[in-house]
């Protein structure tokens, strides 16, 4: 089944780049927010995940907050 | 059986892997990421050979020349202990198995130092952070506090005048310590107001940072800010070989060939006593050490 996933992400952050690296190698699609671009989609963010730091990863209505291969893995199921 | 195991990939690490699997030694490195602090830097603009990188793509490129070895390289994984064994050869437990090695390189380099003040924690990804690399973008237009005034902070400050719209410094000494052309870049926007001989006491704020409350030469003072930027300098991540010999500062002490007090094990970069804690500086730290394992070893023979 194909997963609904975004990432909120900054360039210059070396755990964004990590954790759209790791779904590119898994063949997982999702779509990329430059929050540092997107200021709606920033807010939007800080309220779905309740804090500021990034990445922030939305699979399928799950928040996972920051570089979490483990918890990423299990809300793929992969 | 390895040759050498060296914990750490940071620009030490990485560069003694490098020099070992050129001297033939059978390396392994174990580290929980991969560029370390460089990794988190911003602009980069003293690294020899590189007029301007960003620290992300300094770190891509370390990354990608260790790759070109033959290396065997665990990551993520976390080492919890570093002992030498009564055989002489010395132990290394992870938090995912345990190895053994002749000789090992420790290359953790360090972490951020806290503040230890009131709502420091609580307010921690809440407006408060230590990566204005990867953070910096979300405050733009708002008004962010930098607290320190070394080369880190000014590398923060740098960034930040791109972004937010008033940027406060609050520095400990009586006036800032980074590199003088950095400090004139920063002191040069009207963005900028800078408090020295001045402490953060408080962090304070709602679901997020709303404030923070100094103290400075004139008395107290509060400043509305949604940004907290802790650029306070760093604590060695040494706790992992206990008995090695360390400074006050929990820096582990280092000999010739970048021996510690322990034989056979080695250290390099922001983790040892080594005077600077720079790019470069870690680099050629763990060239040394990686020649220094090489000459022990054939000594061992």
């Amino acid at each position: 089944m194909a997963h609904n996933v975004t990432v909120y992400s900054t360039p210059s952050c070396p755990y964004c780049i990590k954790v759209k690296e790791f779904l590119k190698q898994n063949g997982i699609e999702f779509q990329n927010i430059d929050v540092s671009q997107d200021h709606a989609q920033a807010e939007e963010m800080v309220r779905k995940s309740g804090q500021m730091g990034v990445p922030v990863i939305d699979i399928d209505g799950k928040i996972i907050i920051g570089f979490d291969k483990g918890k990423i893995k299990q809300a793929l199921d992969i | 059986m390895h040759d050498l195991i060296i914990i750490g990939a940071g620009p030490a690490g990485i560069t003694a892997s490098v020099y070992a699997a050129r001297k033939g030694l059978k390396t392994m490195v174990i580290s929980k990421d991969i560029g370390g602090q460089a990794a988190l830097s911003g602009d980069v603009e003293n690294y020899t050979g590189y007029q301007f990188i960003s620290g992300p793509e300094l770190a891509d490129k370390f990354e990608e020349h260790m790759r070109r070895f033959n290396i065997e390289v665990k990551e993520p994984e976390a080492v919890l202990d570093v002992v030498k064994s009564s055989g002489g050869l010395i132990e290394i437990k992870t938090d995912k198995d345990t190895y053994k090695a002749r000789a090992v390189i420790i290359a953790t380099g360090a972490r951020w130092r806290q503040l230890n003040v009131a709502g420091e924690k609580e307010y921690k990804n809440k407006g408060l952070t230590y990566c204005a690399t990867c953070d910096g973008p979300l405050f733009s237009g708002k008004d962010v506090a930098i607290i320190g005034g070394g080369n880190s902070a000014m590398d923060a400050a740098l960034q930040l005048i791109n972004i937010a719209a008033k940027i406060y410094i609050i520095n400990i000494a009586p006036k800032l310590t980074g590199d003088e052309i950095m400090i004139k870049k920063v002191e040069s926007s009207d963005k900028v107001a800078v408090f020295n001989e001045s402490a953060v006491t408080k962090i304070t704020g709602d679901t997020f940072v709303r404030a923070i409350k100094i103290k400075h030469p004139g008395g107290e003072k509060t400043l509305q800010v949604s940004g907290v930027f802790v650029e306070i300098g760093l604590i060695p991540n040494s706790e992992i070989v206990n008995n090695a010999e360390k400074n006050s500062r929990g820096e582990i002490k280092l000999g010739n060939d970048n021996q510690t007090s322990i034989e056979g094990i080695f250290a390099a970069g922001d983790v040892s006593d080594v005077a600077e804690k720079q790019i470069i500086v870690a680099a050629g730290e763990g060239s040394k050490a990686a020649l220094g394992v090489f000459k022990y070893l054939a000594r061992q023979k």
